[in-house]
Order: structure tokens, then sequence, then C-alpha cells
């Protein structure tokens, strides 16, 4: 398959499913489908959960806080109970404190970094019980969180935002569980291993070798880890391993599961405000950014290494193969990785590592936009709403109206709040390097020196402060400093976001309507499409351009030019 | 005698621009240059009475730039040198500067605050004692409520309101209009404004505002901006630039280790320039020197705002309740046509008309013979002795001329109608039916008699002013819906509004009415303007979101309006908006402007932070600037410069034409946005190109 029709299958299915899954949400969070009633209200009465009864941000924000604290808990005590617990056919133990802590948070984050390789740290009972039912959870945590944004923009007079419980459970139940399901069948039937029978070993005698070969229940977790943005493999080795990601179809369809929800969110967006319109243009933002963005890596990687080419080899054919799978390409795989990074989800079927310094340039700097393209399970919208207030404030203040979103003003409240969220990423990202720059636990970490060695630490919180959890690799990062520092970067990512774009619905939600005119700044133009794609870049630029400078930028400029 | 040969009215556009040129060029108001020397030179020394840290630290981002130059100032003194000297110089620049901005803002409103002061001499009142003796007073010592006399030549002590005569007085003092106006004890024209003078009759003033609250003194206090809050929208955009400040201040000092990784040093003195152009001075410095410049352009256009708020609300308003009379029309109604009827001809009718209407001195009466003239060169005509005026009562509802044994009227068509029966004569059928036809277009029918004859019917038309509906199409592209607020009959109200092209109209209009019509459009989310004079407007300008009182106007509108029009235009509603726009998008773009700076600001400093651990980074020194120093110091010097630059744009405000959003957003980044993006290259690369001429470097 050529790559052109790669991307023309990708954006047909895509399209599809932003049309179906998009409004399917929307009946799903606004409570009028019902069709697993007979599971869905069981749960609640074991959860003691008043599925009618609504509430304020404070106590939707106050649940989520609650549930993630006791969820980080039970994944922690589950890691370290490992060696305990059944399930456990390699006999891997218990998993260290530090290791467990930085994982726990990791999977609640929906971040899904892993200072582990899986097949030689985690049982099949912490991969499924512990690290899977996150992957569920995280994601729909995600999604409802930027439903209730949405539900602060459509209501009116409010005190309300939603109840946190019952967006808990729908998600999970209506949304994530079906289509995992399905997903992991067509898994299954190309290869992807589903079994509880542990590990095979292997004596090769012809050349005198044994092996073992890690299996387990890889395909059901490789479902959801798509679908919900979360990117923890099974193996180390992720989406380039043949048990997780056989086929060059199953490559396809990791691609379409990672970007169907972010992707129909911008319908079911567009939807409950009651303007399609403005779902499209936020669509459009994250399509335009991610284009340009595959076109930045896709070029960099067909034209091959700067460094193989500086020792002389005139023609690389194939492009830069280097720490790709041959049954992907280098297109495929590239097309994999940026969708990934672009969508907090973090998984890889390629090694970012070995990519050209172009090339791992976009894959770092697509995740220093703030994931919003279109970003992960729900973090992605709720993180571009919140650039589009601020495009919204700047750009309504130029057609001489005080700013209005969606009919809703947007005053000194909404600003210092949506100000806080988008820049709390940067900050938290760039004060953690530098820390780790700074001292002897950081320092000796990355394998390389110079500019290489200076993007594998700034890739390494880069990836965790936007909950991506995709790895940079060539950084040995299982050590307390890593562990514990790349936590808090994930907790800061995750929460000093979410609480204040909660704040913000609630505050939304309360205020009344203000009638469009003709003197109002519209939001479901190409004008403020290309505005908002202004803001994004701009921010993500002026905050990280000297750190990028130092670090892929300075590699590049070392062997030529820039493209 | 002879009537008063009418002027045509002149052109309603020409009346707009004299509104927009302001009329306080006559007045205490006086516009004043951008940049005269009486305002230069104190702003100068308050420029450097500002550097006080208690008043930098309202401004967050002048504030980070102030601590920056104290760190640099101490970092030169330790290790001296030209570069980090020159840096510190113009990083203190930066921060007087932006001082200078914001004083001579104040100073334009202080000059006015002062000559308005000037008027407050101190006057002897003539209270009236519960006797009725009279006894003079300090006007500082009058109590609210206290009754004062005022005859021709007194200057009226304090606010009041006329209870007893009429006179006429001079605003001149506070509205610059030399024309005196009346004013007379009961209905809408009682108000009285301390300060100004009594030029004929005696009038006594029930005092309604103590010393200290008159509207003199509260216009003082306005225009000085001694209590200027910051209003809303401003709060939120220093906010935002709070944030921008506070982001860049890790992503600089993140840099230091970030060099040391990467095995170079950097300088305190170059992470401190580089953090000052980062962080968005251009418009933190200019920020409140727009605001003050907004409230002073209104002032500038005789409308007093009572609070900066008021200004911020009319830039969004939408609905904008309009009065017909005097501001959608000229306020009188003019003679269109002659329609004769039984067989006479026009010029029989308009001869006949012309006749009853020579003594009439209103302006309909007068419009009469105008139209006369100009249609069949009837002139005015010397009438012999032998000749009488019947004026117009309010029984009658006629008007006219006997002379040479004929007797014309003019009048009411049923008033006439029942002359002309009375004296034996007969209606013509066809005169009911051209009545009506006149009244349905909107216009009012007037019927000419000729002793028992009935001639015609002359058309009183309520005339639209001259590009008024140009000036409504142009609301409607802003955005903004205009209605019409009319006491006439909706068959009448229905036909002016469709020549004026109001959006909608609100006929036989009553305070409760026009209430409704408010409080209904807010309910939609809609933001309202209307102006007022009447007692009885007071809550619907209450209710307004910008409700403009009428300085003409009664206490109680005025005080229930938060803007108050001293010249009394009702027009000037439109201008009221465009000033609030002009406010808001002044603001949003040099924050563009700021913003879009720093991307040039990079180039120039980041290639000479780290030239020495990776030289390959020269490539990015797009602008080939001379060296590392001469950069990083160009890139100040611009960053200090363009808030000189850009004093004039923030006074005067962005240029506003009446646009589509769309439109005028396109134009906003492309000017500011884009030009932003690009200026700065052009700037610094020059300055580089001066700095290295000159050997600096």
């Amino acid at each position: 398959m050529s790559y052109l029709w790669f991307i023309l299958a990708l954006v047909v299915v895509l399209g599809l499913l932003w049309r179906f899954l998009g409004a399917y949400m929307v009946a799903v969070y606004d409570g009028t489908t019902h069709w697993l009633g007979f599971v869905e209200r069981p749960v609640y009465k074991l959860l003691r959960v008043d599925a009618e009864a609504e509430q304020s941000w404070q106590r939707y924000g106050m649940s989520l806080i609650v549930y993630s604290g006791v969820a980080i808990l039970v994944v922690y005590l589950m890691l370290r109970l490992q060696g305990s617990l059944p399930l456990d056919p390699q006999h891997l133990g218990a998993v260290s404190p530090a290791l467990s802590f930085n994982t726990a948070v990791s999977f609640v984050t929906n971040t899904n970094w892993q200072n582990y390789a899986g097949e030689t740290t985690m049982s099949y009972l912490s991969q499924m019980g512990a690290l899977a039912v996150q992957n569920f959870a995280s994601a729909s945590v995600g999604i409802g969180v930027a439903v209730a944004l949405i539900r602060g923009f459509s209501r009116k007079g409010s005190a309300t935002i939603g109840n946190f419980w019952v967006d808990l459970v729908r998600g999970i139940l209506y949304i994530l569980l079906p289509i995992s399901l399905l997903a992991t069948i067509v898994f299954m039937a190309q290869g992807g291993v589903q079994t509880f029978a542990g590990p095979v070993h292997v004596h090769d005698v012809l050349n005198g070798v044994r092996q073992t070969i890690p299996r387990g229940p890889v395909a059901s977790q490789e479902a959801i880890k798509q679908l919900g943005t979360n990117g923890g493999g099974f193996f180390n080795a992720n989406g380039a391993h043949p048990y997780e990601n056989p086929t060059g179809l199953t490559n396809f369809l990791s691609i379409v599961l990672l970007l169907a929800i972010p992707v129909a969110l911008t319908h079911t967006f567009g939807k409950m405000v009651g303007n399609v319109r403005q779902g499209v243009a936020v669509l459009a933002v994250m399509a335009l950014i991610f284009g340009a963005w595959l076109g930045i890596a896709s070029y960099a990687e067909h034209v091959g290494n700067p460094a193989v080419a500086a020792a002389g080899v005139t023609h690389q054919g194939a492009g830069n193969m280097e720490g790709k799978e041959v049954r992907f390409g280098v297109q495929q795989s590239t097309i994999y990785n940026v969708a990934s990074t672009q969508t907090s989800t973090g998984s890889v079927d390629s090694a970012n590592d070995s990519y050209t310094p172009m090339g791992g340039f976009a894959m770092l700097s697509g995740m220093m936009f703030g994931d919003v393209t279109p970003g992960g399970v729900g973090s992605g919208l709720y993180t571009i709403l919140l650039f589009a207030i601020i495009t919204v404030f700047i750009g309504g203040l130029m057609v001489g109206r005080t700013p209005e979103y969606l009919g809703k003003k947007i005053q000194a409240r909404e600003v210092k709040l949506a100000a806080f969220a988008v820049l709390v990423m940067p900050m938290t990202v760039l004060v953690m390097t530098g820390i780790a720059v700074s001292i002897h636990a950081g320092r000796v970490a990355p394998l390389n020196a110079g500019p290489h060695g200076f993007s594998e630490i700034l890739y390494a919180f880069t990836s965790q402060g936007n909950n991506n959890g995709s790895a940079f690799a060539g950084l040995s990062s299982n050590t307390a400093f890593y562990n514990v520092s790349g936590a808090i970067t994930m907790l800061l990512g995750r929460f000093a976001i979410i609480v204040p774009v909660l704040a913000l619905a609630g505050s939304l939600a309360a205020k009344q309507h203000v009638a469009a005119s003709a003197g109002t700044f519209r939001t479901d133009t190409p004008l403020y499409a290309g505005l908002l794609v202004g803001v994004v870049l701009i921010v993500g630029a002026l905050t990280f351009f000297p750190a990028v400078a130092l670090g892929p930028i300075a590699e590049q400029l070392s062997t030529g030019r820039l493209f | 005698m002879s009537a008063r040969p009418m002027q045509p009215a002149p052109p309603a556009s020409e009346a707009l621009d004299e509104v927009a040129r302001g009329s306080g060029a006559r007045g205490v108001v006086s516009r004043r240059g951008l940049f005269d020397r009486e305002i230069i030179v104190p702003a100068l020394g308050a420029a450097v009475r500002k550097l006080d840290p208690r008043v930098q630290v309202r401004n967050p981002v002048m504030f980070v730039v102030l601590v920056g130059t104290l760190v640099t100032l101490a970092e030169s003194i330790a290790h001296p040198g030209l570069f980090d000297w020159s840096i510190t110089g113009w990083l203190f620049l930066t921060v007087v500067f932006a001082n200078f901005a914001e004083a001579v803002a104040e100073g334009r409103g202080k000059a006015q605050a002062d000559t308005l002061r000037k008027m407050r001499a101190d006057t002897l009142a003539r209270r009236l004692s519960d006797g009725g003796a009279e006894e003079q007073v300090q006007a500082a010592e009058l109590q609210r409520g206290d009754l004062v006399v005022c005859e021709a030549g007194d200057v009226i002590p304090s606010d009041g309101e006329i209870v007893e005569g009429v006179a006429s007085v001079d605003e001149s003092a506070i509205t610059g209009e030399s024309a005196p106006v009346i004013r007379e004890s009961g209905g809408d024209r009682s108000a009285v404004t301390g300060g100004t003078k009594v030029l004929s009759d005696r009038i006594v003033v029930r005092i309604t505002a103590e010393r200290g609250q008159t509207f003199l003194d509260r216009m003082i206090h306005l225009v000085e901006g001694a209590s200027r809050q910051k209003t809303p929208n401003e709060v939120a955009l220093t906010i935002l630039l709070a944030a921008l400040t506070l982001v860049f201040l890790p992503v600089v000092v993140v840099l230091d280790p970030f060099a040391r990784f990467s095995g170079t040093n950097v300088s305190v003195v170059v992470l401190i320039a580089l953090l000052v152009c980062l962080i968005p001075t251009t418009i933190g410095a200019l920020l409140s020197a727009i605001g003050i410049a907004g409230m002073d352009r209104l002032v500038q256009r005789n409308v007093l705002a009572m609070s900066g708020r008021a200004v911020e609300a009319a830039g969004d308003v939408q609905t904008l309740l309009l009065d017909k009379t005097g501001t959608i029309t000229l306020g009188n109604r003019m003679a269109s046509a002659f329609l004769p009827v039984g067989g006479r001809s026009e010029e029989e009718l308009a001869d006949a008309a012309q006749l009853a209407s020579l003594a009439d001195e209103t302006p309909e009466g007068r419009s009469i013979v105008v139209l006369a003239k100009d249609r069949f060169n009837l002139r005015e005509r010397d009438l012999g002795p032998d000749h009488a005026f019947v004026p117009f009562t309010a029984q009658t509802r006629m008007s006219g001329l006997d002379v040479d044994h004929r007797a014309i009227r003019k009048g009411a068509a049923e008033s006439v109608k029942r002359w002309v029966v009375d004296q034996g004569g007969q209606v013509p059928a066809e005169l009911d039916g051209i009545v009506e036809k006149v009244a349905r277009a909107g216009s009012t029918p007037l019927v000419v008699a000729d002793g028992r004859e009935v001639l015609g019917v002359v058309e009183l038309k309520d005339v639209v002013k001259q590009g008024i509906r140009e000036r409504f199409e142009e609301m409607r592209q802003m955005g903004i819906r205009t209605v019409m607020i009319t006491g006439d009959n909706p068959l009448t109200a229905a036909a002016i509004a469709q020549e004026a092209g109001v959006d909608d109209y609100l006929a036989e209009a009553t305070p409760e009415a026009k209430m409704a019509l408010i409080k209904a459009e807010q309910e939609g989310g809609k933001l309202v303007a209307m102006t007022g004079d009447g007692t009885n407007d007071a809550p619907a300008l209450a209710q307004a979101d910008v409700g403009v009182a009428m300085n003409t106007g009664t206490t109680a509108a005025k005080e229930a309006g938060n803007m108050v029009d001293l010249d009394s235009n009702p027009t000037k509603l439109i201008d009221v908006v465009e000033i609030g726009k002009q406010l808001l998008i002044t603001r949003g773009a040099l924050t563009t402007f700021s913003i879009a700076n720093d991307v040039a600001k990079y180039f120039a400093i980041i290639p000479a932070l780290f030239l020495t651990a990776y030289p390959q980074l020269k490539t990015l020194n797009v602008m080939h600037l001379h060296s590392p120093t001469s950069a990083v110091l160009s890139a100040v010097i611009f960053n200090a410069l363009i808030i000189v630059a850009l004093i004039p744009l923030a006074l005067r405000g962005v240029r506003f034409r009446p646009m589509s959003a769309g439109a005028i957003l396109r134009r906003n980044v492309f000017v500011y946005g884009v030009g932003g993006i690009i200026l700065p290259f052009l700037g610094i690369k020059l300055i580089d190109l001066v700095l290295t001429a000159l050997r600096w470097y």
C-alpha cells in the first residue's frame, strides 16, 4: 500500500468515526442511551452513586482527586505485593518502591511512561488488574473532564457540570469496553498473543542457544492501550514487537484506534454546544498542525540520516531505516510515532532515539504544543479549548468587543484559569529538565553526550509533563531520581491542568449566554482556526525555543542544514 | 415684516463629522496636540517619580523590568564594563518610557481638570430663608435642599433644580457651546449646573448637590483620573500579561543550567536582557495609557463616562435604542409637497400656503415658505397695511392670514374642514383620500383653505437626517441592531423606520414599553445602549448597559445614566460605541504586536547566547547581526524604543472603521500580528548597523 493510499484510508475511516462515534458520545454523555443499563445500574448500586445527582465543579474535582489517589495507592500496592499475588508464572517478584510509585502515577495519569520492561517486571495480574484497568479508567476520566468543560459552555446559569462517577462509568461501559472488545478480536486474528500459559522456553540445538519467549494476555491490552491513548506496552519493544503489533493491518488499526476518540470528540463538542462547525474548526486546527508535523518527520526520515550521509553513504534508498521494523518501513513507522506522540499515547512501533534529529524534533515538539493535535482522549480537547480561550481573548479584543467564546463572556477569572492551565506544562517541563541537567543523578542517565544527550533528558520530561509516555530511549531512567521527578511531572501535567479546567467549567456553566451578532468574533471560520494554530505554535515556540535550540536543532545543524 | 429665510439643514454627515472632531475646540475641555509642551515637561518629571516601587508593583510586567534593572546594576557595579552598563541604562530607560507613556496620558486629563477648577472660583449665593428673606452665604456652605435666587449675571452656585421661573443660561463653561439655553421650572428642562451663568430673568433653584459632589466636581475628578479603577477587561488582560511574564521566568532561568550542561556559561546580564525582551513590555508599558486615553477621547467629544466599565460596555453594545426626534430625524417636520384638490393648480396652493405661513415662525411654517420659493419662485411680498395674521391656538388648531377680503387658513384636516363647512363651503371628496395617503407615508397633512374653498394639502415630512441611513448600515455591519423609539403611531413610525433604515421601531412608546424592550433584549443576552433626558427616562437609563443622559436633561436622568453628553446630541451614542470598540481594539492590537515581537528577539539573542557552545547556531542569526553583544544590545534598545514609538498610537487609538468583525480581525492580525513579527527584524538590524557604524561594538 503506498503512503498516499494509507493516509487516504486513514482519513476516510477517521471521518466515519468522527461522524458516528462523535454523535454516539453525545448520547452517552447526555445520558440518552441506556442499552447497557442492566450492567450500569448495578455498578452505581455497588459504588453507592445516585446517578441522577449532579455535582458542582468542586465536588466533581474532589471526586476525581479522591478516586485518582485511591487508584494510585491500589496500583502501587499491587505492584509491591506482586510476588504474593496470583498469575505470576515467571515469578517476577515485587517491583521496587520508586518504580512502583512512578508506574502507578504513570498509568493513573494516562501517561504510561514505563521505566521498566513489561515482560521482565510485571506479572499477568499486574498487567491486567493494575495497569490495563487504569488504561480504561484514566481514559474515561479524561473524556469526562472534557465533557464537563463542554457542559460549561452549553449550559446557562447552571451550578453543576455533571457527575464524575456517572461520567467515569459510562465512558468505560459504553465507549471503551465495546470498542476494545472488537479491536482485541482483530489483534488476536492477526496474530497478537492472548494467553495465560506463561512463557515458552526454546532450546535451539543447532545454534546451541536457549531462549525464553514471553507471552501473556497481550491482544486485550493492546486494544485499550491505543484506544485510551495510554501507550504502555506489554513488552518493552511496545508496538515494534510482533506479538503486540503483528501485521500492517494491526499497525493501521493501532493508528486508527489512538486517533479515534480525540478526533471524534471534536464532533461531540460541536454537537453539544449546538454548532458542529465549532467542532470542525477545532479539528481543522488539530489536523493542520498534525499534517505539518507529519510532513516534517516524513521528509526527514525519507531523506535519510544526515550522520550516515556525512559518513560518506551517498544513497539511502529506503530512508532512515535505523530503529524501524522492516514489516512497516519508514513511512508507516513515522506516521505511527507522530500520531502516538501527538495524541499523548506514547506507544511506538519504531525507536524514537534512532530517528533523524529533525524526525526526533517532530516527535518532541509535537508534544511541546501541549499534546493538543489531537491530543489524548479528553485531555487533547480540553487543553486545546484552553488555547481557544486565550485566542478568543486576544482576538476578541482586536474586533472591539470584550471577548466571548461560544456565547460565554471570557473575563478575568477565565483568563486566569486558562493561562495558568496552559502555562503549567511548559513551566514544569523546563524546571524539571533544569534540575535534571544540574544534578549528578540527572546528568549520568543519558547514554549520549552533547545535544543528543540533552534531547534525551528534555524528551523524558516533555513526555511525562504532557502525559504522553513515549520514550526517546537512551536514558537510564529507572533510578530513584527519575522515578520520583518523573512522577511529580506527570502529576502536575495531569492534575494541575484538570483542576483549573474543572474550575473553568464551573465558572462558564454559571454564566448566561451572550447573543451573537455580526460584531461577534466568530469561532467557526478559517480565520479563527488560523489564529488558533498561531497561538498554539507561538506559545509552544516561545516557551521551548531555547531548549530545542540546544537539543535537536544544534544536533541537526552540526551535520548540515536545518532541512 | 419678513420671515427669516431658512437655512437648508446641514447634511447630517457633516454634523456627525462635527461631533467626531469634538466640539471641545470651543469649550473648556480643549483638545490638545499629542505632545504639547505643557504636558510633556511635567510628564518627564512624573515618569521619574513613578519609579517608586510602590507604584511599579501595580504593573507586574514593568515591575519585573525594574527588578531586573536593579540586578544588572549590581552586576555592572561588581564587574564594570561597557556592555553591562549599556544594558542597565537601556533597561532603566524601558521603565522610564513606560512611566512616561502613562504620565503623558494623565497629563492631558490634568490640564483639563486645571481649567475646570478655575471655574469653581468661590461664589456668593443668595439663599432664601424659610421666611422668604435673602441672605448672602458662601457657595461652599450650601446644603442640599436650600433654595437660592439667581438673577441675570449671577453664577449658579451649585447643581440644582429650578423650582420657580424661567431663565436663559450660559452653559459654555461645561459644554463649550456658546449659545445660551433655556431653563425653566417643571418638566425636563429644569436642571441647572453649578458654575454656569444666568443671562436673563430670575430663577429660584433648589440645591441638589453639596460642595464636592457637584457635577463640576465629578467632572474634574473624572478627567483627572484620580479615582481611576482598572476596568474588568483591563484586569483580565493584566492577568494574561502577568501569566506570560511568569512563564518566561523559568524559560530564562533554566537557560543557565542548560548552558552549563552544554559546556558554556551565560551571564546574568544577558539572561535579564533576554527576559525583558520576552515579557510583554510593549503592551505592559502602554496598557494604562490606553485606558486613560480612551476616557480622554470621550471627554474630548464632550461625553463624561462615570466609569471605565461603561466605556468598555459601549464596545459590546448590540442594540441601540435611538429616539426618533433629533437623532434620526432633524426634529422638525418640513414641507415637502403641495397636493392640490378641486382642480386647483399646485402653484395656486403654494401661493396660498405661503401667504398663510408668512407670519408663522415655527420651523414647519418657515419650511412652507422655503418650499414655495424653491418650487415656484414665490418670493415673500409686502402685504400692504390691510392684513391681519391669525395665530395658531389650541382651540382652532389653525393659523393663517386675513388680507384683501380673503381668509386663508392652514391646519389640521378636521379643523379646516369644519371651518370651511361652517362658512357654507364644500369639501372635495378626494381630500380625505389624499390626507390619509400622506399620513400613511409617515408625514403630516396640513389642509389649506381659502374662504369657502379647500385648495389642497401641504405634506409636512419628518425629514430623516442625511447620511443616517449609511450610518445605520455601518452599525449593522458591526452587528449592532438599531431600534427607533417614537411617540408616533405605528403607521408613521413604520414609514420613517423604513426610510431611515433602522432595524426595528417602537411606536407609541411609553417609558414602560421602553423599559420592557430593554429587559427583553437583555434577557436575550444583548447589551443595550440608549439616550434619554426626561425624568421618566431614568429607570430605562439605569437599566440599560450604557445609558447616555443629555446634559439638558433632568438631574434624575443624569444620575440614572452612566454617561452624560454635554452637547446633548443623541447621535453621539454611535460615537460612544465606536470609542468603546477602539479602546478594546487598541489593547488587543498592541498585545498581539508585543507577543509577535518575541520571535525576532529570539532570533537575535539565542544564537548570541550559545555561539561559543554550538558555533553551528550561527545559522539562526538570520539578521546577520554584527556580534553577540551588539545583537543583545540591539534587541534591548529596540524593546525600549518601540514603547516610545507607540505612545502616539496608544493615546490616539488604532484606526477604527465600522466593518464586520471578520474584516476588522483580518486587518488587525495582518497589521499588528504579521507586522509585529516583521518590524523587529528590521528594527533590530537597523540598530545593530547604527551601533556598528558608531563603533560601539
